[in-house]
């Protein structure tokens, strides 16, 4: 078992684990943030991206101890039932869900890209979102709602 | 008063499910926290066909933290048998771990419970199989073919089901016809590919011996049933849950082996016991779809009316027929929806479904449909090539006008009044079709593969008790409950047996709800996925809920403001034909006098002595809803496509959809609907085939083998809603969950067949088959 110390959504916490841990698992299992989900375990349909020191990454393809001393974001740090995160807002408002389980994924790659792309057009704002796979909403309300937060 | 009245109904309004499931507080199945847990993983089979010789457990049952190993033999658990009414169907058993025989790799033949998933995967390479290899069933004709080897040696042939439909004589016709076309059409097999990959969690309550079942299901109704027969309980002591379902697409509409054991198991230990499965799993052990095989042809007289249509088909079903849908379901849809919305004088078609060594096919989006729309619309467009005509033309001139509703098809669907030519028509407006055509002509002279493709069809949704071409399924597909209480604080429960997975029924079902009763959005909840909420129910499939579900909702909801408004007149001392509802409150027209529906409530459960005794109705009320045949939705997609002439890759670059989808409950789902489905017909026309070598080895295990599209391969979607209302349902809704699925593969095939110039007889048309058939 190895020491691991690491921030999620600003709170900081220290747990043993295996180091075979998968940083999915750490976040889902050990911590009880079930916010992220699980998809694939390759790497591929981005249902498990959190935000590792504030760029996007595959929770399934890190290990937890990989993580010790960085700050993790997940879904859960964004806003509240009862008061949404203007993101969060933006996808309600343009129905950009329907299933709901790509979305946590799919909210982080997005809050990445609002960040550090904030002037994407639609073609890029595709291109950012090839890495999270949806498929319930064909991606056009997904687009619509960063295209209504675009700077 | 009526026209101050909020409309719900038709309203784009925001989803009631979208808070939880955007902050991360969504519940789907393996999210349950349960301490102390037994883990499964199951070992598989990595043969095609093979007998079991041994199987030795004790290495991986003695590893630390595993608990134990089961196989079939320890386990004694009943085969599942999908039985049917049909003629010339055999049921195949299936045993929820291999007995003697595996039929398709990944077929579970042992289950290892472990304290944590890592462990039960560890001991997995531990438990022991000796196989005694069979030869591999992989081509369906092949299997099909007299002195095959026999998948099933108690079926006594490889075909499971064979079913004809005939009207008039198709051989006569197409030997008199002016015009003859026809081709071997080949639509490949798909994974459903749900982002949540199937679950479940058993967990046993020792003190009142029951179980109650969370699964990630569309169907919580048909495995509630199926399963307290297989495990020996009354109804009562088995609750199946659905809760949060992350996509199902009809993988998640059949009962599958992996919840018997976990069921089996949790009742046998008397603990808690889950299975999580990943993506391995569901690509090698979810039920797949589409596996079709059709040879056709259509004949037209010299004007371009068709005269017949003949085809003969193959669906390769896989290893089982699947529980409760059977083989057929896929294969008979195939012939029963061939001929379309089209006046097809005389038709034949045959099919046969069957066995081989893959994962059994089950509903996938569109069931049926896509490869029978694939096939017909290629036909139409072949033939208007040959004719000369444009292919928008030859549809109109054969597509069932509107003075022949309800129009009875070859195969003895009947459609129902519904817009095809409109379909067709605002289509054609929207992409604007003949500027299109002269566009597409410049880009020709510059060198460029740009095609325009179009594809019309028709389904049956919202299906009733008395289905047509059923595959005579033991089970009652064709009702759905809706309960509807309203309680002392003026909160309106409504309980359903459909199970929402993304459709957002949460909000439409409220939405008809809210406008019936007069109720606001806010105070009512629709419970769902739920075996325990009503007595029947089966689930969420078929693109049935918003018909069967809704039009339940709408006779609760009728019968429940009746006696709300009873129990308001004596109250406000009017005559219950002088009250009506709006938002919540009860008015006497014409005066500003009124109650809430808390203050009705109230008065009938809490307060004694305010209503008379005989005026005290129940406010819970329980209504069925049957739409008997059901309904027919259509539409039109046109596509606008371009081939790279290097590298063979198809680009969208327009996709219109016109769609009569009855009358429009939440605008907003029904275009995410649209544009989803469509997503998931594009990937079956350009990308997503499941392969199998000539072993019967899965080579497409892994998302980066097995390719949907990226938001980078789905084009922006132009949807046009008729919103003319169903003359056969009760709410004039029709489904329109699949619709997508069913027209995107044609349109786009027969845009690629247009740009190339060739017929396009296969999809996926895969860059690489894109640039053979530019090569060839």
């Amino acid at each position: 078992m190895i020491r691991v110390r690491t921030t999620v959504n600003g709170v900081a916490y220290e747990r043993e684990v295996e180091p075979r841990l998968l940083l999915s698992d750490f976040l889902r299992h050990t911590l009880g943030l079930t916010g992220t989900h699980v998809g694939c375990e390759h790497g591929v349909c981005g249902a498990c991206t959190v935000l590792v020191d504030g760029r996007s990454a595959r929770s399934c393809l890190m290990f937890a101890v990989q993580a010790d001393g960085l700050a993790i974001d997940t879904v859960e740090g964004l806003g509240e039932v009862e008061a949404l995160a203007p993101l969060q807002q933006a996808f309600r408002d343009h129905h950009a869900l329907q299933c709901g389980f790509c979305t946590p994924g799919m909210l982080m790659t997005a809050l990445d890209l609002l960040r550090h792309r904030p002037g994407a057009g639609d073609a890029e704002i595709r291109d950012l979102l090839s890495g999270n796979l949806c498929r319930c909403t064909g991606y056009q309300h997904i687009v619509a709602a960063l295209r209504a937060l675009r700077k | 008063m009526s026209d101050l009245r909020p409309k719900h109904i038709g309203a784009p309004i925001k989803r009631v499910e979208d808070p939880r499931l955007l902050a991360g507080q969504g519940q789907f199945t393996d999210d349950r926290a349960v301490p102390g847990a037994l883990h499964v993983a199951f070992r598989r089979s990595d043969h095609a066909h093979a007998e079991i010789a041994a199987i030795d457990a004790a290495r991986a049952a003695a590893l630390p933290g595993v608990f134990a190993v089961y196989t079939a033999a320890d386990l004694d658990l009943p085969p599942l048998v999908a039985t049917s009414r049909m003629r010339d169907y055999r049921a195949t058993a299936l045993h929820p771990l291999a007995r003697g025989k595996v039929r398709h790799v990944g077929e579970p033949v042992a289950a290892v419970l472990a304290e944590s998933r890592y462990v039960a995967e560890d001991a997995l390479d531990l438990v022991e199989i000796a196989y005694r290899p069979l030869p591999a069933l992989v081509d369906p004709e092949t299997a099909a073919a007299a002195g095959a080897p026999l998948l099933h040696e108690e079926a006594g042939s490889n075909v499971l089901a064979a079913r004809e439909f005939a009207r008039g004589d198709a051989a006569a016709a197409l030997a008199a016809a002016a015009v003859r076309v026809g081709g071997r059409f080949r639509l490949r097999r798909k994974a459903p590919l749900a982002l949540e990959n199937r679950a479940c969690l058993a967990e046993w309550d020792r003190g009142r011996r029951a179980l109650t079942l969370t699964l990630s299901t569309q169907v919580p109704g048909i495995v509630h049933e199926a399963l307290a027969e297989l495990l020996g309980l009354p109804g009562h002591a088995l609750r199946v849950v659905a809760p949060d379902v992350g996509g199902g697409f009809g993988g998640k509409a059949s009962l599958y082996p992996e919840e018997i054991v976990v069921a089996a198991l949790a009742k046998k230990l008397g603990r808690a016991v889950r299975w999580t499965g990943d993506r391995l799993e569901d690509l090698a052990a979810t039920s797949q779809g589409f596996d079709e095989i059709v040879e056709a042809e259509l004949g037209l007289d010299a004007d371009g009316a068709i005269v017949a249509l003949s085809a003969e088909a193959i669906g390769d079903v896989g290893a089982y027929s699947i529980y409760p849908w059977t083989a057929a379901l896929e294969p008979v849809q195939v012939v029963s929806f061939l001929p379309g919305p089209y006046r097809v004088p005389a038709y034949r078609g045959r099919v046969r479904a069957v066995a081989t060594d893959k994962a059994p096919t089950g509903p996938y989006r569109g069931v049926g449909r896509p490869a029978a729309v694939f096939v017909t619309e290629r036909l139409i467009d072949m033939a208007a090539r040959r004719l000369g005509l444009d292919p928008a033309e030859l549809r109109r001139r054969n597509l069932v006008r509107d003075d022949e509703f309800p129009y009875r098809t070859p195969s003895g669907i009947v459609w129902d009044r519904c817009g095809f030519r409109e379909t067709l028509d605002r289509a054609l407006a929207a992409i604007g079709y003949e500027a299109l055509r002269r566009e597409q002509e410049r880009a020709r002279g510059a060198g460029r593969l740009v095609g325009i493709g179009i594809a019309t069809y028709a389904e049956l949704t919202g299906i009733g008790s008395r289905i047509s071409a059923a595959p005579g399924m033991p089970i009652n597909t064709g009702t759905e409950t809706a309960t509807l209480r309203l309680d002392a604080t003026g909160a309106v429960t409504a309980l359903f047996g459909i199970a929402s997975h993304g459709q957002g029924l949460e909000t439409t079902l409220a939405q008809v709800i809210a406008d019936e009763l007069g109720a606001r959005l806010a105070d009512i909840r629709i419970v769902h996925g739920d075996s325990a909420a009503v007595a029947h129910g089966t689930g969420s499939y078929a693109s049935r809920s918003a018909v069967l579900a809704g039009g339940a909702a709408t006779a609760a909801a009728r019968l429940l403001k009746e006696r709300v408004l009873r129990a308001a007149a004596h109250l406000l001392e009017a005559a219950a034909a002088d009250l009506d509802a709006a938002d919540g409150r009860i008015f006497v027209a014409g005066t500003d006098r009124s109650l809430s529906f808390r203050e009705v409530a109230r008065a009938v459960h809490s307060e004694m002595g305010r209503l008379p005794p005989e005026a005290r109705e129940e406010l819970e009320v329980t209504r069925t809803y049957d739409p008997v045949f059901g309904t027919t939705t259509a539409a039109t997609h046109v596509a606008l496509v371009e081939i790279d002439r290097g590298t063979g890759k198809a680009t969208i670059l327009r996709y219109v959809v016109a769609e009569d989808c009855g009358r429009v409950i939440n605008p907003l789902i029904v275009d995410g609907q649209v544009h989803g489905a469509v997503a998931q017909g594009i990937g079956a026309a350009l990308y997503e085939e499941v392969v199998y070598d000539e072993a019967g080895q899965l080579l497409t295990a892994s998302l980066a083998d097995y390719v949907i599209p990226g938001a980078g391969e789905v084009p922006e979607i132009e949807t046009i809603h008729l919103d003319g209302e169903s003359p056969s349902t009760l709410g004039g809704f029709r489904g329109m969950g699949e619709g997508g699925t069913i027209g995107a593969p044609a349109a786009i095939a027969n845009a690629l067949a247009d740009a190339l110039g060739r017929d396009v007889c296969e999809l996926p048309m895969t860059p690489e088959r894109i640039f053979r058939l530019m090569e060839g």
